[in-house]
C-alpha cells in the first residue's frame, strides 16, 4: 500500500515536469534545465508567503504560479531568447540559470530544510496504511491538470499550432504561425506546469535550494523513456519510473541508495530495444 | 657547431615566420612559456596548487570537446569517465599496490571501458535522447557505490592513496607538462584525418556514411578516446587530492565540465582549455564573497554567453584576427592585406 501511494505520488510529479519539460523541447528545441529550479522556486515561493507572511495556502500557491511563470517569461526574453540560434550556448545558459536560482533561494532562506503546512489535514487507513487527504488531492490535482493540458494541446487552435511546430518548425512558419510568440506561450505553460507541480507538492515535500538536482534527472529519465514530445509516454513512463523506485526504496535494503540506478538501467534497457521511447514517434532527421 | 647554429636559424624563422605573424600563436606560445617559467617566479603553494588542478581539469574539458565537441555526440554524463578513472585507479594503487605511474594509465584503461559500455548503447541514440541518457550513467554508478561501501567506500570514497612525487616543483612540473602534452596530442588528433571525419560526423552523419565510412567504429573511437583522456585526468586528480570520492561522479561535475567547454568554444580543443584556465582561477578568486561564489560565477557564464554565444576564447580569437576573403589564410587584425596574397582584407 505504501508502495502504491509512494509512486502515485512520485509518478504524478514527474509527469508533471517531464510533460512541461517536452513540451518546451519539442516547440521550441530548448533543453531547459532550469525546468526543475522553477519548481524549487515556486515551492520557495509558497513556503515564503503561507508560512512566512502567513497568508492563505491556496491564494499563495495562485500567486506562486503567477510570479514563476512571469519570471519564467521575462528570463526568456532577455536571456534565452538572444541566443536561440546557438544551441550549446541556450544549454549551459539554462544550467547557469539553474545555477543563479538555486544561490539566490539559498542566500533568502539559508539551506535549511523547510516543510509547508498541508492544505487539508487529516487521513483515513487502508491496510493499515495511512492515506493523507493531502495526497490524495495532490493526485487529484495532478489528474485534472494533466486533462487540461490534454483538451489545450488537442481541441484548440493553440494546441493546434503548438502541435504543427512541435512537428515541423519550418512549415508552421511558412504556414503563418508566429513562431517566436509561439514559443513563448509554449515556455509559458511550461514554466506554469512546473511551478503548479511544486504548489501541489510543497506541502509533501521537504524543501531544501538542492532539491531540483534529483527530479531534473529523472524527469529526464522519464522524457526519454516515454518518448520525446509524447504526452501518453511522459505520463505512462512517470508512472513506470515512479512505482520502479517505489519498489526498490521499500523492497530492497540500501534501496534509498539505488532507487536512482535501478530506475535508469531500466530507461537504458528500453531504450536498448526501443531507441525512440516507448511511445515516441521516430522523427525525420533534421538537417 | 655549424649544425648548433643551422637549427638556431631555422627556430629563429619558424619562430618569425609562423609564429609572431598571427597574434593567437603568439598568445599559445606565451602561455606555454608562462606555464612552465611559473615555478621561477612564485613558489607559493597556494598558487602552485590551484594551476595543478587547473591544469587537470583542462585535460577534461578538452577530451570533452574531443567527444562532443567534434563528433556532436553531447555527453552530459562526462564525469562518469572521470569518476571511473579516478575510482579505479584508486583501487588499483591501493589493493595492488602499484604506484601511481602505473595506476594512472590503468584506470584510464578502465574509463576507455567505461566509454565503450556507454558507446555501445548510445550508437542508437541520437541529439537530445543521447544527451539526457549519458546523464544517467554517472548516477547509477554513484548508486552502486554508495550500496557497496565495503569496496568503495560509500560517501567517504577511498583515501589514503600516494602522491607522484612529493615535491611541490615536482608535482606542478608533471601536472603542467601532462596536460601540455596530452592537450597537444588531442589538438593533433582532431587535426588529422579522424579529426576530419569527426567533424563530417557532427555536421552530416548521413553524408559521412554515403562516402564509405563506418560512422559506429569512429563513433565508437571517439568514445574510447575522450574516455582515456578523461580518465587520466580522473587519475591524476585521484592522486593528487588523495582521495577518490563520490564527488567525481556528481551531476554538477557532468555540467561544469560542458560549462567549460562551451563558454571557451566548442570544436576547438584550445577554447575548453582557455576556458578553464579563465574561469577555475575566477572561481578561486571569487573565494573573497563566499556566499555569492557559484553566482556570480553563473552571472558571468550568462552575460558573457548573452554577448559571445560562439564562445568566449572563438570571439576573442575573432576580434584579434581577420581571415582573408580570397584564401582563407588568417591574418593579424592590425594588417591591411593578406600576409599570402596581399588581397585587401575587410
Amino acid at each position: 500500500m505504501n508502495i502504491i501511494i509512494s509512486g502515485l505520488i512520485t509518478g504524478s510529479m514527474l509527469a508533471l515536469l517531464a510533460i512541461g519539460f517536452s513540451l518546451i523541447f519539442g516547440v521550441a528545441r530548448i533543453v531547459n534545465i532550469a525546468h526543475t529550479a522553477f519548481y524549487m522556486v515556486a515551492s520557495y515561493c509558497i513556503y515564503y508567503l503561507s508560512v512566512k507572511t502567513g497568508l492563505n495556502p491556496l491564494l499563495s500557491m495562485l500567486i506562486a504560479v503567477a510570479a514563476v511563470t512571469i519570471l519564467g517569461l521575462l528570463v526568456y526574453k532577455f536571456l534565452i531568447d538572444p541566443i536561440r540560434e546557438h544551441e550549446g550556448a541556450v544549454l549551459i545558459a539554462t544550467i547557469a540559470l539553474a545555477m543563479v536560482f538555486q544561490e539566490i533561494v539559498l542566500l533568502l532562506f539559508k539551506g535549511d530544510y523547510r516543510t509547508v503546512d498541508f492544505l487539508i489535514t487529516g487521513f483515513f487507513t487502508i491496510g493499515g496504511v495511512k492515506v493523507f487527504y493531502q495526497q490524495l488531492l495532490t493526485f487529484g490535482v495532478v489528474l485534472l491538470t494533466l486533462g487540461a493540458l490534454w483538451f489545450l494541446l488537442m481541441k484548440t487552435r493553440l494546441g493546434l499550432a503548438i502541435r504543427s511546430t512541435a512537428e515541423d518548425r519550418e512549415v508552421a512558419n511558412l504556414m503563418g504561425m508566429n513562431e517566436s510568440r509561439l514559443a513563448m506561450i509554449t515556455l509559458g505553460i511550461s514554466v506554469a506546469l512546473a511551478g503548479l507541480t511544486g504548489a501541489v507538492l510543497a506541502p509533501l515535500t521537504v524543501l531544501n535550494p538542492y532539491m531540483w538536482m534529483e527530479p531534473l534527472i529523472m524527469m529526464m529519465a522519464v522524457v526519454v523513456l516515454g518518448g520525446l514530445g509524447s504526452i501518453k509516454g511522459s505520463f505512462v513512463a512517470a508512472f513506470i519510473l515512479g512505482f520502479t523506485e517505489a519498489l526498490v526504496v521499500f523492497l530492497i535494503p540500501k534501496g534509498a541508495f539505488l532507487k536512482g540506478s535501478v530506475a535508469l538501467t531500466i530507461m537504458i534497457l528500453v531504450l536498448l530495444i526501443r531507441p525512440e521511447g516507448l511511445f515516441g514517434v521516430s522523427f525525420e532527421e533534421e538537417r | 657547431m655549424g649544425l648548433v647554429l643551422f637549427y638556431l636559424k631555422k627556430f629563429y624563422k619558424i619562430v618569425r615566420n609562423e609564429v609572431l605573424v598571427l597574434p593567437s600563436r603568439v598568445i599559445v606560445a606565451l602561455f606555454f612559456i608562462v606555464l612552465l617559467g611559473l615555478p621561477l617566479v612564485t613558489q607559493d603553494p597556494y598558487v602552485i596548487r590551484i594551476i595543478i588542478l587547473t591544469s587537470i581539469f583542462a585535460i577534461l574539458a578538452a577530451s570533452w570537446d574531443l567527444l562532443s565537441g567534434f563528433t556532436g555526440q553531447m555527453n552530459f554524463g562526462h564525469a562518469l569517465f572521470f569518476g571511473v578513472g579516478a575510482y579505479s585507479s584508486a583501487l588499483i594503487n591501493l589493493h595492488a599496490h602499484i604506484p601511481p605511474w602505473g595506476s594512472v594509465p590503468l584506470g584510464a584503461m578502465v574509463a576507455v571501458i567505461a566509454g565503450l559500455i556507454v558507446g555501445i548503447p548510445c550508437l542508437r541514440l541520437k541529439h537530445t535522447y543521447l544527451a539526457l541518457t549519458t546523464l544517467a550513467f554517472p548516477i547509477i554508478l554513484t548508486g552502486i557505490i554508495f550500496a557497496l561501501p565495503e569496496y568503495t567506500g560509500g560517501e567517504l570514497g577511498v583515501s589514503g592513496l600516494k602522491r607522484f612525487t612529493n615535491s611541490l616543483i615536482g608535482n606542478y612540473y608533471l601536472h603542467v607538462v601532462t596536460m601540455l602534452v596530452l592537450a597537444v596530442i588531442m589538438w593533433k588528433i582532431t587535426d588529422s584525418h579522424t579529426g576530419i571525419i569527426f567533424h563530417a560526423i557532427r555536421e552530416d552523419e548521413l553524408a559521412v556514411k554515403a562516402s564509405g565510412i563506418n560512422t559506429t567504429r569512429y563513433k565508437l573511437l571517439a568514445f574510447c578516446l575522450s574516455g582515456f583522456f578523461a580518465g587520466i585526468a580522473g587519475g591524476l586528480y585521484a592522486h593528487y587530492m588523495r582521495i577518490a570520492g563520490p564527488s567525481t561522479l556528481e551531476v554538477s561535475m557532468s555540467f561544469t565540465v560542458v560549462i567549460w567547454a562551451i563558454f571557451g568554444g566548442a570544436a576547438t580543443i584550445y577554447g575548453p582549455i582557455g576556458a578553464v584556465f579563465i574561469l577555475f582561477p575566477l572561481l578561486e578568486f571569487f573565494r573573497f564573497w563566499p556566499e555569492y561564489r557559484t553566482m556570480i560565477f553563473a552571472a558571468v557564464v550568462l552575460v558573457i554567453l548573452l554577448y559571445m554565444p560562439e564562445g568566449f576564447i572563438h570571439w576573442i580569437r575573432d576580434k584579434i584576427e581577420k581571415e582573408c576573403p580570397r584564401c582563407k589564410i588568417r591574418n593579424a587584425a592590425t594588417r591591411k592585406t593578406c600576409r599570402v596574397c596581399t588581397a585587401g582584407l575587410d
